[in-house]
């Protein structure tokens, strides 16, 4: 299904959409107040994004750094060129492990590699830790957001949910006590598990060290209690130095949620005695995008949400009508690269209003690359203006009357008087608008009769 | 300005000239009124946004030159609108053998408040206009030529528009609680994302209706163009008109 379908059927739930919109809202509006406190607060997304360029500039250097510091300090370090082989190494140290049962905070790179049905599918269980994950795992949905990933989900719901696989009671819907309904279940899970999964938030090249940012300290409580670690780690994940902690951690939290600082911001060095870390660095079409000029800066992407939280068009829409890994406006600029033709509805899910370029903690230029990329969907469809008919019938477009209108504006490009521009059947464009009144006579012909 | 002042071309967007003839009169005369020597030249055409942002860029190079071709030997370029001077600045190709003339008219295209504010240095418009006025900001205008701060950037707060409204007799302005949240047009968008298109201009109408708005104004009709046919189909009685025709309006 394409963009316009689902963001369709999302609002015809009207009052749900609405309170998407505006916790969302709320949160950007949370994001806004900090940010406001912090006066050098433009100078550090400078900052961080002139450290990013420097990163994707020499990302072998900081890649094989990283590789050598990280052995040093007892981490095994695993590469891993797609999903795939992500996967599959993962599975080997569980294997090696005689391991069945895993827990797994938060990590977007293994919600892109697909993990979780890979290793079910090898009778493992596999436990998101994470609250707002833990949920959507029982409902066997993914994340709708990278940040809250069931932000699309209310109370009501969550109250059902667990009454029905935790046993909570029926109709409490309070959430002091369902989160320890699941404070209560997770524990088991972190007790009887050998292994911990992990995502990375920053790897530091000079120390081989990593940090893993959490607010529910769930990355520990797994960690600590398990044999083995194993963190997962998208390749632009590198940072140079520890210092520029002191930009990234600033920026992060105060991006995504409005917080000062995550709860729980984690430094993993190396491993206690007797215990194993393992660290899988992952490709999976990173160095692809690296390679695209235009595109490459979405790499600098730190993962905090402020770009859903913003974006009119995802708020309104929700997560899932993107059908990407990740949603919203970051989405929309990194799915394209991993398939054209699958996402290819996703740069035209924008106005191209730019709210996403300036909330951006590392000023990745996304409305930009939204336009940049319609160029590329356009020109691999094999598209002109003439048979945009065409490619409307394809996807690109949900309805042909677009051609009607861009047609006629096109036309008046071609300096052919859009004359028939009123008395075109605009069905769509007129289906909950009026269409504004023809004026008797044009600026054109005013001006040649009162000024000519 | 003076008569030997610089020969301002009025650069009136297709959809303007075909259906809001009164903006355009407008933009002229309050242009007049502040002392510019302003033609309008007559072979304009379209700008190519349309085709642009629905993907098209690579076809607009004759468009473009067309253009540049018209506007060239003029000191200044005006429009009222922000969407289509920033399509002009940004996202037009570049024109073989025209390169001198196309980077000359990328410094010298203006949105009309920004014209008025940083060209003309007009530091106060007098006149009266008792009424509530909502402003909507197009996102081209704001973030785009930067015609406003940005909610989202740390910057001390300004708005060119605001600038020359705020001292008008009798005018309200109307703080609304998204300052500058896009209203949804988007061009093709609001016919390929039609469900999404709708919600974001009623959204945007009732911001402006519940702090009381009695005219919604703006720089681009585009959006405003949409937000009309909304609130119509709706029958909400809120008013609209361009910026350019409340100060035509205002000091006549």
């Amino acid at each position: 299904m394409s963009h316009p379908v689902q963001a369709a059927e999302f609002l015809q739930d009207a009052a749900k959409a609405k309170w998407h919109d505006e916790t969302l809202w709320f949160v950007r509006d949370k994001r806004d107040k900090i940010s406001h406190t912090i006066p050098e607060w433009e100078q550090l997304r400078e900052l961080a994004s002139k450290i990013k360029d420097n990163v994707l500039g020499n990302l072998d250097i900081y890649l094989e750094d990283f590789e050598r510091n990280a052995t040093k300090n007892g981490i095994k370090v695993h590469w891993a060129k797609d999903a795939e082989e992500h996967n599959a190494i993962v599975l080997s140290i569980l294997q090696e492990k005689n391991c069945k049962a895993i827990v797994k905070s938060k990590s977007i790179l293994t919600e892109e590699c697909h993990l979780n049905p890979y290793l079910e599918k090898s009778g493992i269980e596999v436990v998101d830790t994470d609250l707002g994950e833990r949920i959507v795992q029982f409902l066997n949905q993914p994340p709708s957001h990278i940040v809250l990933p069931a932000i699309h989900l209310k109370k009501g719901e969550i109250s059902d949910l667990f009454h029905e696989k935790l046993h909570t009671e029926k109709g409490n819907d309070d959430p002091t006590y369902l989160t320890q309904a699941a404070r209560v279940h997770l524990r088991e899970k972190f007790l009887g598990a050998k292994v911990a999964i992990t995502g990375v938030n920053f790897g530091i090249a000079e120390t081989g060290e990593f940090v893993v940012c959490t607010n529910e300290g769930n990355a520990d409580m797994g960690v600590h209690l398990a044999d083995v670690h194993i963190a997962c780690m998208g390749i632009e994940k590198i940072i140079p130095k520890r210092q520029h902690l002191s930009v990234f951690l600033r920026l992060l939290a105060r991006s995504a949620t409005g917080q000062s600082i995550t709860n729980y911001t984690s430094h993993f060095r190396s491993p206690a005695a007797g215990r194993e870390m393992h660290i899988i660095l992952v490709d999976n079409g990173r160095t692809a995008q690296l390679g695209r000029e235009t595109f490459r800066n979405s790499l600098k992407c730190i993962r905090c949400g402020a770009c859903m939280n913003t974006c009119p068009i995802y708020r309104r829409s929700g997560g899932f009508s993107y059908e990407s890994t990740v949603p919203g406006p970051i989405g929309s600029i990194l799915s394209p690269g991993l398939d054209l033709k699958k996402y290819s509805t996703l740069p035209f899910a924008s106005t191209l209003c730019g709210s996403c370029s300036d909330v951006c903690p590392v000023k990745i230029n996304i409305h930009e690359q939204l336009y940049a990329w319609r160029q590329e969907i356009t020109k691999a469809q094999g598209t002109s203006p003439k048979s945009l008919s065409m490619s409307l019938g394809n996807g690109i477009f949900k309805s042909p009357l677009a051609y009607k209108i861009s047609g006629t504006l096109m036309r008046a490009a071609l300096k052919t008087l859009p004359d028939s521009l009123i008395y075109n059947p605009l069905n769509t464009y007129g289906k909950s608008r009026d269409l504004p009144e023809l004026p008797k006579e044009s600026f054109k012909d005013w001006y040649k009769k009162n000024r000519g | 300005m003076k008569p030997e002042s610089p020969h301002i071309a009025l650069f009136i967007p297709c959809y303007v000239d075909q259906f809001y003839p009164e903006v355009g009169v407008s933009t002229l005369e309050l242009l007049e009124k502040l002392g510019c020597k302003v033609s309008y030249p007559q072979g304009q055409t379209c700008c190519g946004q349309p085709m642009a942002n629905a993907g098209f860029e690579r076809n607009t190079v004759g468009t473009t030159r067309h253009f540049i071709e018209t506007f060239k030997d003029y000191d200044y370029v005006v429009a009222p609108s922000g969407s289509c001077v920033l399509h002009v600045k940004e996202h037009t190709p570049s024109i073989p053998g025209l390169e001198k003339e196309q980077a000359e008219l990328h410094h010298k295209v203006y949105e009309l408040t920004e014209f008025i504010t940083d060209v003309l240095k007009v530091e106060r418009i007098d006149g009266s206009y008792p009424h509530r006025v909502g402003y909507h900001a197009s996102c081209h205008g704001q973030r785009g030529l930067r015609l406003a701060s940005s909610s989202e950037l740390n910057e001390e707060p300004f708005s060119k528009a605001k600038k020359l409204l705020e001292n008008l007799a009798g005018l309200e302005w109307v703080q609304l609680s998204r300052t500058d949240e896009c209203c949804g047009f988007g061009g093709t968008f609001a016919v390929t994302e039609e469900a999404l298109s709708i919600q974001m201009g009623k959204d945007r109408l009732e911001d402006h209706m519940v702090h009381g708005a009695e005219i919604l104004t703006g720089g681009d009709m585009s959006c405003i163009m949409h937000l009309q046919g909304i609130a119509s189909r709706n029958k909400q009685t809120l008013q609209f008109k361009h910026i350019a025709e409340i100060l035509n309006e205002a000091i006549s």
